[in-house]
């Protein structure tokens, strides 16, 4: 009895400070289920879920309690991504946060353009130059189409062109085709 | 005798190859106007480096190689460039293309034409040359050549004369018409990769063809091999196999196995760039099927394809035209569109050479694709991952080792449309990998941009706290005690301040009073005294409110 009870408790302090050794040796920096999260999310950063961000979103998502559901430019997909990675059920998108836009760019009119430098300040890849009354001009190839430099703007100078990427952006569509009604085939048959 | 080793399925459609073998090649005429498309390779498309106006020559380059993958594109003959525009182009999307076009002057100007001595060129000087002549894979993929030349010690380089799909004879009759030539254009390739050796791989169906070849290749050390017929031998994968043993592992190119492959016509356009100086701007066209007179043509790049088709007299019962062959093929919907690098054959297409196939039916998985597919693969499992756009799966399954050359769809017994599936599924997969690096790269430049705004408030906060200990040993210096000095300071910076903006003010010389004539400097002097009279009223006033405030208080 008393050696049962001596090996039990002799096995218990070995694991456990095995356990411990592994936890400090082993330790993860960060949430690793916010990098996947975050790897899913289409770092558009445009806020519309709420979170200043893609990253701050994925934080929230990885802390629980987030709704999955929020991420307008990324639309079902993502959803559905997240609900397969967090083993969750998918829920369809929260209203307000269904967005089928075709992939867009700003453009700012440099006609119009005071030099005021806000639309820069908002950006959040960093995808407008321009100096202080200097006209700005938006670097296409690196704007995530993501209209936070749209409210800033004090002349309304700045409009969303829809890329047009023409042959390099086509893709072959899902097949569609008239399938045969076999019942009625085999009907007319007997 | 060489030994084969046949690759696995392939199907036996019917030839309909000798309709346009009765005749020689003939040169269609030159058309009034030709739409040359900057995108007629694989890669990024061409610059154009000619300007709406210009008067060009026969062989001129109007479009240059943009980046390594891409590959030039020269005018096919003289004349004025009228427009570079978006027309529609030869293209399953439908969608238009910028283009060149040229209006000709029927006088046929060469640009100066200079051969070289290929033995004497350096590998890459010639292959820089050969992407500045826009050499190109004619057989159908368009891709530029010069990339599948940069491999060196080759054990065999492979010469793709098989031509398996049904109705296409251009490279046959260019075999037949012009085997010395295509010798020749080998001799170019063998030694820019240095191949050990050469096998001609032609089906068995073209007699005149390997003989025509096999006479050609007399001393030169070329084998020219006779295949079965099977269609897709023609496909660079299966015929190395077939004629090496060797396979092309998944996801890798030829060269990794020792092995290249070039089409026989795209040999025979280094031939022609090599030893005539003439880039590619014409190439052999088969015009067959429900035609009066199929036959192959020599056409100019940019002939448009309706005005072409007229040459061979489609039957009044056309439905409509194909370009490529009938496996692998595209149906053209509009006609004007031009002949590019990879146009091989136009076929009239009627309701009984290409009758409407019954509607499709459910997958019963027969497995007859599976055992048809020349690259080994599970076309039912590709098919049903496909359809349920469950990519990941797809991908385990190969999918991108498909060729698409439509086997599985020919033998399904319920009709379904699988090659389509395939596309789709590839192209999605295509989108989704761009989208996840343009994705990766806007969060890599977020973060950087986070990265820099903590680094800009660091460097601010470092400037204030310096300049702020600077400030304060200053006045240290001056007075002792903290707080006091500190505010002793402000005011004497204030001071100074105030002082500069007066001494400015003092400097400011009016601009517009030099030099006036007496009466209106009068009229100013009388105007000064008014306001030197106000002032003193006013500081008077001033002076009296003060005393009388003094008193109240």
């Amino acid at each position: 009895m008393l050696s049962a009870l001596l090996v039990m408790l002799g096995l218990a302090v070995v694991l456990g400070a095995v356990l411990g050794f592994a936890s400090l040796k082993f330790k993860v920096e960060g949430n690793p289920l916010v990098e996947k999260v975050d790897a899913i999310l289409p770092q558009i950063q445009c806020g519309q879920c709420g979170f200043p961000g893609c990253k701050p979103y994925a934080e929230a998502i990885g802390a629980g309690n987030t709704p999955i559901n929020l991420c307008a430019p990324g639309g079902e997909a993502t959803m559905l991504r997240l609900a397969d990675l967090l083993g969750v059920d998918p829920q369809p998108l929260a209203a307000g946060h269904v967005a089928d836009k075709p992939k867009q760019v700003a453009f700012i009119d440099e006609q119009t353009c005071i030099g005021c430098t806000l639309c820069f300040q908002a950006c959040p890849v960093d995808a407008i130059v321009g100096a202080a009354k200097q006209m700005h001009t938006i670097v296409a190839a690196e704007c995530t189409g993501c209209e936070l430099c749209l409210p800033p703007c004090p002349v309304d100078c700045i409009a969303m062109v829809p890329v047009n990427e023409g042959m390099s952006g086509w893709k072959w569509q899902y097949p569609v085709y008239p399938i045969s009604d076999a019942r009625n085939v085999v009907e007319a048959g007997a | 005798m060489i030994t084969l080793y046949p690759f696995h399925g392939g199907i036996h459609p019917a030839e309909h190859k000798s309709e346009s073998t009765r005749l020689g090649v003939a040169v269609a005429p030159l058309p009034a106007r030709l739409v040359v498309p900057l995108r007629q390779h694989s890669g990024s498309p061409a610059k154009a480096v000619v300007s709406a106006g210009d008067q060009v020559l026969k062989g001129q380059m109007i479009g240059a190689a943009e980046g390594y993958i891409s590959s030039s594109i020269h005018a096919p003959s003289s004349g004025r460039v009228v427009a570079i525009e978006m027309l529609p182009a030869p293209h399953p999307s439908g969608l238009p293309d910028l283009a060149i076009v040229l209006e000709t002057d029927g006088e046929e100007r060469w640009i100066e034409r200079q051969a070289m001595d290929y033995r004497a060129l350096d590998p890459a000087r010639l292959r820089q040359h050969l992407q500045d002549m826009g050499v190109v894979g004619l057989g159908g993929a368009v891709f530029p050549s010069h990339v599948k030349l940069n491999a060196s010690s080759l054990e065999t380089l492979v010469i793709n004369a098989a031509e398996c799909e049904p109705y296409i004879t251009c490279d046959d009759m260019l075999m037949r018409e012009r085997a010395a030539e295509v010798v020749q254009g080998i001799m170019i390739a063998q030694h820019a990769m240095g191949a050990r050796e050469v096998l001609i791989g032609i089906e068995d169906n073209k007699p005149e063809a390997i003989a025509a070849m096999q006479a050609a290749c007399q001393g030169t050390g070329c084998e020219v091999v006779a295949v079965p017929v099977l269609y897709p031998s023609g496909s660079a994968k299966q015929l190395i196999k077939l004629l090496t043993g060797k396979e092309v592992p998944s996801g890798a190119l030829a060269p990794k196995i020792g092995v290249q492959c070039f089409n026989v016509a795209t040999v025979y356009t280094m031939h022609r760039v090599i030893n005539h100086g003439e880039p590619v701007i014409s190439r052999l066209v088969t015009l067959t099927g429900n035609m009066a007179e199929a036959r192959n043509y020599e056409v100019l790049i940019g002939t448009p394809i309706g005005e072409l088709a007229k040459l061979a007299g489609p039957k009044a019962d056309t439905t409509g035209y194909l370009m490529g062959g009938p496996m692998m093929g595209l149906p053209l919907t509009d006609l004007s569109v031009p002949v590019v690098k990879g146009t091989n054959c136009i076929i009239a297409t009627s309701k009984a050479l290409f009758p409407p196939l019954p509607r499709a039916m459910p997958c019963i998985r027969c497995t007859r694709c599976a055992q048809a597919c020349p690259a080994d693969l599970q076309p039912q499992e590709l098919f049903w991952f496909s359809k349920a756009k469950n990519f990941d799966k797809a991908q385990e399954y190969k999918l991108f080792d498909c060729i698409e050359c439509g086997c599985c769809s020919y033998v399904c017994p319920s009709h379904i449309p699988l090659v389509q599936f395939y596309r789709f599924a590839k192209s999605e997969i295509a989108a989704q990998e761009k989208e996840r690096k343009a994705s990766g790269h806007a969060r890599e430049r977020h973060e950087f941009r986070e990265f820099r705004q903590e680094r800009e408030k660091q460097e601010k906060a470092a400037r204030h706290a310096a300049k702020a200990a600077e400030a304060a040993a200053k006045a240290g210096s001056a007075a002792e005690g903290g707080d006091d000095a500190a505010a002793a300071a402000r005011k004497a910076a204030i001071q100074a301040a105030i002082e500069r903006a007066k001494a400015k003010k003092a400097a400011v010389q009016p601009q517009n009073v030099d030099g006036l004539p007496p009466e209106a400097q009068a009229k100013i002097e009388e105007i000064d005294e008014l306001r030197a009279h106000a002032r003193e009223a006013a500081e008077h006033d001033v002076a009296a409110q003060k005393t009388d405030a003094g008193q109240g208080a």
